[in-house]
């Protein structure tokens, strides 16, 4: 996988991949002028969403990039895998749920983060986590 | 890429540089956990001012390290939470409950003076 100016793609398959997509995410973000916090808050999304690839999934992918919706701009970051599917997908937005132990705050903290938040996930086949930030 | 760490008097001091991975995060609570009894330390300071990320993982880290220093006597403060890092903390849920923060290293060794001093009175029964 190869990223371009306005595009980051990582395939995610150990811990090192996700440091790559968080520093490469961020870069784009700041391609894409957004502020400190913002790019914190980006990072951070990118970080919970690649480790739920690794701890669910073994790997898959992270892909992130510009977009525009007049007269918004803003960042997509997407992480896609082909694993198991969350079976309750209700279940898993809820803070506190968890099924590896500790890190069930993952998914309703990204939403939270983030300005638009979609889940598909389909059994045996994967999911695909989409998020957007506006650049404010 | 490993965290330096500093002995300096009673205190360790760890010092993270860059991003870390998970096995990196690891590796440093181990260290810690096992100089604070090679130097015989009375508290452990983590300067985490050029982490621009710290995540669910991370901060459970934290707090394990800290529990851990607890539980080896001795205690434990994280400084350098920069302002933008702490808001997404917050967005995220991560509280740091129970973990000792300064606002930068000289704040945290002022904490880690006032702490010890406090045990070493407890200690002599005055």
């Amino acid at each position: 996988m190869a990223s371009t100016e306005n595009e980051v793609r990582v395939s995610i398959k150990s811990d090192e991949d996700i440091l790559s997509a968080r520093q490469e995410g961020r870069e784009l973000g700041v391609r894409l002028g957004f502020g400190p916090s913002e790019l914190a808050m980006i990072a951070t999304a990118i970080s919970e969403l690649a480790r739920n690839l690794l701890l669910y999934a073994r790997n898959g992918s992270l892909i992130c990039w510009a977009i525009e919706r007049e007269p918004k701009k803003g960042i997509v970051i997407q992480a896609t895998d082909e694993g198991p599917g969350i079976p309750d997908v209700e279940a898993v937005l809820k803070d506190g749920y968890s099924t590896s132990g500790g890190l069930g705050l993952g998914l309703p903290g990204v939403r939270r983060m983030m300005d638009e938040f979609a889940i598909v996930s389909h059994k045996g086949r994967g999911t695909t986590v989409t998020t957007i930030k506006w650049k404010s | 890429m490993q965290v330096p760490i500093l002995k300096q008097g009673q205190y360790l001091i760890a010092s993270v540089q860059a991003a870390l991975r998970d096995a990196d995060l690891i590796n440093l609570r181990d260290s810690l956990t096992e100089k604070v009894g090679t130097y015989r330390s009375r508290g452990v300071i983590v300067d985490v001012t050029a982490l621009d990320v710290l995540d669910s993982f991370a901060c459970r880290t934290l707090s394990d390290i800290a529990t851990m220093i607890r539980l080896r006597g001795a205690r434990t403060v994280i400084v350098g939470i920069q302002p933008e890092v702490a808001f997404s903390m917050v967005q995220l849920g991560l509280k740091l409950e129970g973990v000792a923060t300064a606002l930068d290293l000289e704040e945290g060794l002022e904490y880690m003076s006032r702490r010890t001093k406090r045990m070493d009175h407890g200690q002599h029964g005055k």
